[in-house]
């Protein structure tokens, strides 16, 4: 008895002085390892998720409520005919290894991300640019092809960061940004750990130091937040434990929102989804609810369309699309399938996809309409569903923002063509006026609502659960980031 | 004796290109295209295109398997896909966790496992031997990775006397990486003793009822004596085989206990790959854990040679 009291207290002395020492850094859980450092080259969320403004910064950047505000760029002017650029950009920015950042270097990383040979996952952000000219140190111009009211939205992306062409020969491990703190040391399948960068040209983090740890194991994930060997965890992949770490007051527990719209993809051009009045009894037939309390342990916001609701331009469609199976099942007679139909349902491996998918075959076959589902691997998944397009019905959860501009793509998976809503979205793309985009992002959404494209299921959350003193933590995922420049620890 | 190692080592080679060539083509036949997965759903067909002739997919598969084995050979494990970075550095990175970990594990399992075989062997029949087997009963029962959690649970979460997983390195520290090894060795390493104590003492059984056990008695040695000059050593052949075989285990059978903990790892290295499809990683990972697998048992025939001296004069 007294020998379990004396480990007890020297443990709890151990615990103490490391925690009087940890006050002024943090040890961020994730769950995917990023598997290189270079956010301009990959596709990888993972990437963005350890150095987005943390390391690296763009011309304009993200803040947590998804606004858009100046980053490299102190301000910008814009030509009357939408189509030139002039950012002056901020003096006395330097990069980690001393150089300085200038107007040299923003050339340098637009015309890297455009090139022919680039490998940037989001090439498409950069191709509407046909010049980039340096007017002085701090001053570039950016001409575009046409113009387009995303552009800054655009350069805020962690694919549109600043990087410099004296680093970037060994960028994938040893990344030279201009943020707010600087990459230190990387133990591949382990943490990467990043320091204050002292040179810094904004206000200094109030954080000295940060470790990113990678847990994918839900089991795992669980532990290390227990046992306190992580101070917060981004993305908390065992929901079904946060009503412990509620109640726990060691612990905080934050839910928000991604920009992932989970939907139920249905081949438009396939049979018999090319009909309209299937595809809305398919809409009708799911009860959303269901599916986020099945699947998502409750965890998720429902939808109407392919938007994100913490977006002001959001319209609540969900009204579209209510649970009514008895009016499916008319719908499908209507159609000319009264007995109903099978088809294929493929899932790749997350688990809104492997469990929502059995929900929403049971649903489904209560109006008569059988689902065959196959579970694919990621890659698998890419060849035949997003590919060669093989497939009846899917789900997936589309992450990148602002993406509703996939609907005006015919060849994209699902396949769906109107030539009136692609109109719409070139119109949209030419528009820099606020009020204008407004009404135009909201046309659009009641379009594809209605003409019943998908299944719109519900948008991602993202679970965050922290130590109780830690404050400044994003709660929606506006980007893939964990940014830590305004994190603090209370008291 | 020479001829005996010429013969053993003939056979290690052999077993290596088979091995090789079993390796290659079942990687060949997994569905997937790597550069598409690498670079996203919403890339380009013209990167896609420019990253497979960048990895040279588009080579034919005899030349494929050539360049590979040659590369090998020169200590060249190719370029991973994902992580851009030559695989012999991830490997190596790695191996510096999997490896002591796996001897660790033994080493604990060995520990437990002697005396409690030896234990019991001595003690056959009676109280002491029906505990010991009980005890390996349990222990051969329990899966390592349900142990696993349970060690986390009491240890890490409850008394914090460890971390949850996770490993610092060996440059913070030779204890502090032993201590972040010890829970999973041990996880590792009971169910392990358990099978290795029952093959102690089932071995041991035999050799004690031999004829040269009860000349050594006759000859006046007492029980405890004759068992450990003599029996010991013939009962040694057994259990060096099962030694053998549970290390190749524990090399490669870690990747749960690698999950678990959340230690980097081959095993983890190995089930990352997997799910992205980086094959070069795959295919060269799997080669090395066979190749580590067939030496030691290559170490362990030749052990045989020198524990029994009957291989050695062999006619």
């Amino acid at each position: 008895m007294t020998m379990s009291r004396t480990l007890m207290t020297a443990s709890a002395i151990a615990l103490l002085a490391g925690m009087a020492t940890a006050q002024d850094s943090v040890t961020v859980g994730i769950q995917l390892e990023p598997p290189n450092l270079d956010p301009t080259g990959g596709a990888a969320q993972a990437i963005d998720s350890v150095l987005y403004s943390n390391v690296f910064e763009g011309l304009t950047r993200f803040m947590a409520d998804g606004s858009v505000v100046p980053g490299l760029a102190e301000s910008w002017t814009i030509s009357d005919d939408g189509l030139v650029y002039t950012f002056s950009l901020r003096a006395g920015v330097t990069f980690h290894d001393g150089t300085t950042m200038d107007a040299e270097d923003v050339k340098f990383s637009l015309d890297r991300a455009r090139a022919e040979d680039s490998t940037n996952a989001q090439k498409g952000l950069f191709a509407g640019i046909t010049d980039v000219t340096v007017v002085d140190p701090l001053t570039v111009q950016v001409t575009l092809g046409a113009p387009n009211g995303m552009f800054l939205f655009n350069m805020a992306w962690g694919d549109a960061v600043i990087v410099a062409p004296e680093s970037i020969a060994d960028i994938a491990s040893n990344p030279v940004g201009t943020g707010a703190f600087s990459f230190a040391n990387w133990v591949q399948g382990d943490r990467i750990e990043l320091t204050r960068n002292d040179a810094y040209w904004g206000e200094a983090p109030a954080l000295a130091s940060a470790t990113f740890r990678f847990i994918a194991d839900p089991t795992a994930a669980f532990a290390a937040v227990m046992a306190e060997d992580v101070d917060v965890f981004v993305g908390f992949p065992a929901p079904e434990n946060l009503p412990q770490f509620e109640a726990d007051p060691r612990f905080q527990v934050l839910v928000g929102n991604t920009e992932g719209e989970t939907i139920l993809a249905m081949n438009n051009k396939m049979e018999p989804f090319d009909n309209i009045l299937v595809r809305q009894a398919v809409s009708l037939a799911i009860d959303r609810q269901a599916i986020i309390d099945g699947a998502m342990f409750g965890l998720g916001t429902p939808i109407g369309t392919h938007f994100a609701p913490h977006n002001p331009d959001y319209v609540d469609l969900t009204g579209n699309s209510p649970y009514d199976p008895d009016r499916a099942r008319a719908l499908l007679a209507e159609a000319g399938f009264p007995d109903g139909f099978a088809t294929t349902l493929k899932l790749p491996p997350p688990s809104y996809a492997r469990r929502g998918g059995e929900i929403i075959a049971s649903q489904l076959r209560a109006i008569g309409i059988e689902a065959e589902i196959s579970n694919l691997e990621w890659a698998q998944w890419l060849e035949e569903a997003f590919g060669a397009k093989d497939f009846g019905m899917t789900i997936v959860s589309h992450t990148e923002p602002m993406d509703i501009g996939i609907y005006a793509n015919p060849d994209y998976y699902f396949q769906y063509d109107n030539p009136a809503f692609q109109q719409l979205m070139t119109d949209l793309n030419l528009t820099t006026d606020p009020a204008m985009r407004s009404e135009m992002l909201k046309q659009a959404q009641t379009i594809i609502s209605e003409d019943y494209v998908n299944g719109y299921l519900f948008e991602l959350a993202v679970p965050t659960v922290a130590k109780a003193g830690l404050q400044g933590l994003w709660l929606n995922q506006p980007t893939a980031a964990v940014d830590l420049t305004g994190v603090s620890w209370a008291g | 004796m020479i001829r005996y190692v010429l013969a053993r080592f003939a056979s290690l080679i052999l077993s290596l290109i088979v091995a090789s060539l079993v390796i290659f083509a079942v990687i060949e036949i997994i569905p997937g295209d790597p550069a598409a997965f690498m670079l996203g759903v919403n890339a380009r067909p013209d990167t896609i295109a420019a990253l497979r002739t960048e990895m040279g997919l588009d080579a034919s598969v005899p030349a494929r398997y050539l360049s590979w084995v040659t590369g090998m050979m020169q200590g060249d494990f190719g370029q991973s896909y994902t992580y851009r970075t030559p695989v012999a550095g991830m490997i190596a990175d790695r191996v510096w966790v999997s490896l002591p970990l796996a001897l660790y594990a033994l080493i604990l399992s060995t520990l437990i496992a002697f005396p409690a075989g030896i234990y019991a062997a001595s003690r056959r029949g009676r109280p002491g031997d029906m505990a010991v087997m009980g005890a390996t009963q349990l222990g051969v029962a329990i899966p390592n990775f349900w142990f696993a959690m349970l060690l986390v649970l009491v240890f890490a979460i409850n008394l914090r006397w460890f971390s949850a997983g996770g490993f610092p390195g060996w440059d913070r520290g030779f204890w502090g990486g032993v201590k972040a090894l010890t829970l999973p060795a041990i996880a590792l390493a009971l169910p392990q003793a358990a099978i290795l104590a029952r093959v102690m003492r089932s071995s041991l059984l035999d050799m004690l009822g031999e004829d040269f056990v009860r000349t050594a008695r006759a000859k006046g040695l007492s029980r405890r004596q004759a068992l450990w000059r003599h029996a010991l050593r013939n009962a040694m052949i057994p259990v060096l085989t099962i030694i053998g075989l549970q290390f190749s285990f524990l090399l490669a059978g870690g990747i749960i206990i690698e999950q678990v903990f959340f230690l980097p790892g081959l095993g983890r290295l190995i089930f990352q790959a997997i799910s992205s499809r980086d094959l070069i990683v795959v295919e060269s990972v799997v080669m090395l854990l066979v190749f580590a697998v067939i030496v030691v048992n290559f170490a362990v025939d030749l052990a045989y040679a020198l524990v029994d001296p009957r291989l050695r004069t062999k006619q």
